[in-house]
């Protein structure tokens, strides 16, 4: 239990930084600078036998950087997401060929327990999505899972998770209310909350504002700033200002295809390639 | 003209009168059965003023047929003449119709049948002496006359003054005295029913016992010897026990009081015999509403007497409800465990499909198949290798091996169990995916995810479920017919001898007891009533039953509220 208070400080202290000094050295992290997290070598998937929703896609997601996934409707980049923490696998007859390295590891070996891995790779989905339970109840589940009841140990994760989705001071007066009273943006701050308090590796936000309203939106994304300095990130989102605000570096996929992954920069400024330019400006999507 | 009606028509006004129309016969049907029920039934309890009267129908032979008549007009119709003439009375048939009464004459002892029918016409002097008395009695049901004299020890003591009016002193004289005697009735109720019971219940599982060792070779004479020990101090309690008995007896035959009845008749009635006496004439509103609560709450709390016809329904009502119950016990987890395999584990397929089709069709098989079922294999089968095991000592007399609470119960949750399956598993479907995804995101298992996130929020529908089996099973009457309902149980299924819950015993049930009163009862004019005050109190049983039932589910409702609201 130590090792988790330890790295509660950690995460506080890396706010304090980030907060102290936010916006300095923006530009130097656009380079892929750091190691990979997560590797996809040669990933098919299929629905069924002749629907092919990702063709051999190759990728490398770096570590502690936001990573966005842009796209027409239907391109697959929910599907590529979802195969991360295994979700595809609750889809019947969804076959999943290639491999997914995490720290170098294939996530899909038969080894792999999935739901130790879902912990080490959290997600947060489209719609908001608190149980039916009240705000503590949410964040402590996945603790509780863990086997953690400790009433201290559930307090002290429960108040650092909601500061770090920076929702702390709108709920610690009302802990114990139903989660399901909450607005859609402070719900989704919550899920936030929920899954940095199981201390995930990386966190895959699929497309995590696009049930919000604009304020809600921009919370969210300086949330995702401030996480990044912890998480590997790893965002779906339609919205090209989106991804160019919060991402590092962005691969914009198109009916199953990678067309192109660069930093951030690159795809928005100068794409080498027809389609990614096509769709930047708008001439189709 | 044409148009007009073709625009009528297009602006759904038909349809929405249709629609109200539906709704409005649905609620005239419900309140006027319940309104039926209520006033058939409740009115029973009304004490009812009693009259007295001449009555001379014409007879053939022109003798005299004059006789007075004292008791309650229950009820009046109109008879054609002409089929009383057929009938023996020689009516004049040019008047075309005679009302007929049905008049409640009590002293069954005396006069051989309680209700008869007299015409109208031919009834004479018809007064109200404030000084009749109404005895309800432990036998022979009411008793309507005169208090003429009180004897104790068989010497008279008080004798009437004035005995068609009211003789002040001499009814309070009576109440005291058959206040006492009531106190004493209860006493000896108590020692008999409880304290007996007990040494009963007692004796028997020694016996038991003593059986039980003779079976295993173990009636070595130490253990007999400590058995007889133990039956010789439950013996002597019982003399004790006995011994007051015999005391408080003959207390309570110390008093009897003369009536005269109808005609002259004089006889003697002993204070045990009496249960509840007034005199219906002197009440007022306000005291015939005392009566009235007084008599209703008799028949809500009191065992029945005199093959039902008479008393209370307590039994029934106690052994409904706590069927019901057990039978939720067995059937809400069984139900939510198929269930749940059903729709979250098995492979949605062919096989899933042709399951559930046939758990639907299991919902309409008629409650009587299911009775011959539980007969069949849960009393002949199970309870019969149940016994053999582990009640040896007491065949052949079969403890698990006849009808009973137990079998009953489970008769009656096999049969709703379709109803909990296809209610919890349509809550199943409609939890949101994104739910359980968030849960399995968070690192949970399948397992877990069901039971701490979609199990708790399809509770509500579990809920329904249980609602609908709850419904369905308190107005089963048929297949409890078959697996364990008697007539008469002798001692309810919860009381004070380890262990507490007879599973064993059979039990009384409101549905068979209106079936029992109404089509089996000897005395059908004082049954009839009670048929009406049943039905109604089954209608309510299962009304405060489902009542609760719904109550919890939108607890469960508004805390697991849809998540769908955003």
């Amino acid at each position: 239990m130590n090792d988790l208070k330890n790295k509660q400080a950690e995460l506080t202290e890396v706010e304090n930084e980030v907060l102290t000094e936010a916006g300095a050295g923006e530009q130097d992290r656009l380079k892929f600078d750091t190691e990979t997290c997560l590797e996809v070598k040669d990933l098919n998937l299929y629905y069924s036998r002749d629907k092919r929703a990702l063709k051999d896609i190759n990728l490398e997601i770096p570590r502690q950087r936001v990573t966005a996934f842009i796209g027409p409707s239907g391109c697959g980049k929910s599907s590529l997401l979802r195969c991360f923490n295994r979700m595809n696998d609750l889809v019947d007859d969804c076959i999943i060929e290639g491999a997914i390295n995490l720290d170098g590891e294939d996530i899909y070996d038969k080894s792999v327990d999935v739901a130790d891995l879902r912990r080490r790779v959290g997600m947060v989905f489209q719609k908001p999505n608190p149980f039916p339970k009240s705000i503590y109840e949410n964040v402590a589940y996945g603790l509780r899972i863990q086997g953690i009841n400790r009433k201290r140990t559930l307090d002290e994760v429960v108040e650092s998770s909601l500061r770090s989705a920076a929702l702390w001071d709108e709920v610690k007066d009302r802990l114990h209310d139903s989660a399901l009273g909450m607005s859609g943006g402070q719900q989704q701050r919550l899920v936030i909350a929920r899954t940095v308090a199981v201390q995930p590796e990386v966190l895959l936000l699929d497309e995590p504002a696009s049930a919000l309203d604009p304020i809600s939106t921009l919370k969210i994304e300086e949330l995702i700033n401030e996480l990044k300095e912890k998480y590997t990130i790893v965002i779906v989102t339609h919205n090209m200002q989106q991804a160019a605000r919060v991402s590092d570096y962005t691969a914009f996929m198109y009916m199953g295809d990678m067309v192109e992954f660069d930093t951030t920069d690159n795809i928005f400024t100068n794409p080498a390639e027809k389609q990614t330019e096509d769709y930047i400006t708008g001439r189709y999507g | 003209m044409k148009n007009e009606i073709g625009k009528w028509y297009r602006s759904g006004s038909p349809w929405i009168w249709m629609n109200a129309g539906a709704v409005a016969i649905s609620i005239v049907m419900v309140i006027g059965l319940l309104f039926l029920l209520t006033v058939r039934g409740m009115s029973h309890f009304w004490p009812k003023d009693v009259l007295q009267a001449t009555y001379a129908p014409p007879s053939e032979y022109s003798e005299d047929t004059a006789t007075e008549i004292i008791g309650e007009l229950v009820e009046s119709e109109q008879v054609p003449a002409v089929q009383i003439a057929s009938s023996g009375i020689p009516v004049d048939e040019s008047q075309a119709f005679y009302q007929r009464n049905l008049m409640k004459l009590g002293n069954r002892d005396l006069t051989g049948a309680d209700f008869s029918w007299v015409l109208d016409d031919f009834v004479t002097d018809i007064s109200y002496p404030e000084g009749v008395v109404t005895l309800e009695r432990r036998e022979w049901g009411n008793f309507y006359g005169f208090l003429a004299e009180i004897h104790e020890q068989g010497q008279l003591v008080a004798e009437t003054s004035n005995l068609t009016g009211v003789d002040e002193p001499l009814w309070q004289d009576f109440n005291q005295r058959l206040e006492r005697a009531l106190e004493i009735f209860e006493e000896i109720y108590r020692i008999e029913n409880d304290e007996i019971g007990d040494i009963n219940y007692a004796v028997e599982r020694l016996r038991l016992q003593q059986r039980r060792l003779e079976l295993n070779g173990e009636d070595t004479p130490a253990n007999l010897a400590e058995l007889d020990a133990e039956r010789e101090t439950l013996d002597a309690q019982y003399l004790e026990l006995q011994l007051e008995l015999n005391g408080l007896y003959e207390e309570i035959g110390r008093d009897s009081a003369v009536f005269v009845a109808a005609n002259g008749q004089e006889t003697e009635i002993e204070f045990s015999e009496i249960v509840f006496a007034y005199q219906p004439n002197t009440l007022g509103v306000i005291a015939k509403i005392g009566t009235y609560f007084q008599k209703l709450g008799e028949f809500l709390t009191d065992e029945p007497r005199e093959a039902n016809t008479e008393g209370g329904i307590f039994p029934a009502i106690f052994g409904t409800v706590m069927m019901v119950l057990l039978m939720s016990v067995f059937v809400t987890p069984f139900g939510v465990i198929a269930a749940v395999y059903l729709r979250e584990y098995a492979k949605q397929g062919v096989i899933t499909r042709m399951i559930r089709i046939a758990v639907n069709n299991l919902a309409g098989v008629p409650s009587i198949v299911y009775g011959v079922f539980g007969l069949g294999f849960f009393i002949y089968i199970i309870g019969g290798e149940i016994d053999q095991l582990f009640y040896p000592e007491a065949l052949p007399a079969p403890t698990f091996g006849t009808g009973g609470l137990l079998w009953a119960s489970l008769t009656l949750a096999l049969l709703t169990v379709p109803v909990v399956i296809v209610a919890t598993e349509e809550g199943l479907a409609r939890i949101p995916r994104s739910v359980r995804e968030g849960s399995l995101a968070l690192g949970a298992t399948k397992f877990e995810t069901l039971w701490r996130v979609v199990l708790p929020m399809a509770s509500p529908a579990m809920m329904t479920g249980l609602i609908l089996a709850v419904a369905r099973a308190a107005g089963e009457v048929a297949p409890l017919m078959l697996v364990g309902v008697v007539k008469l149980a002798p001692s309810l299924p919860l009381d004070g001898n380890y262990p507490y819950l007879h599973l064993d015993q059979k039990f009384m049930h409101l549905g068979f007891h209106i079936y029992d009163v109404g089509f089996q009862s000897p005395n059908v004019e004082a049954a009839r009533p009670l048929v009406f005050a049943t039905a109604l109190l089954l209608v309510i049983v299962i009304a405060v039953l489902n009542l609760t039932a719904v109550a919890l589910r939108n607890r469960l409702r508004e805390k697991y509220k849809a998540l769908d609201s955003h």
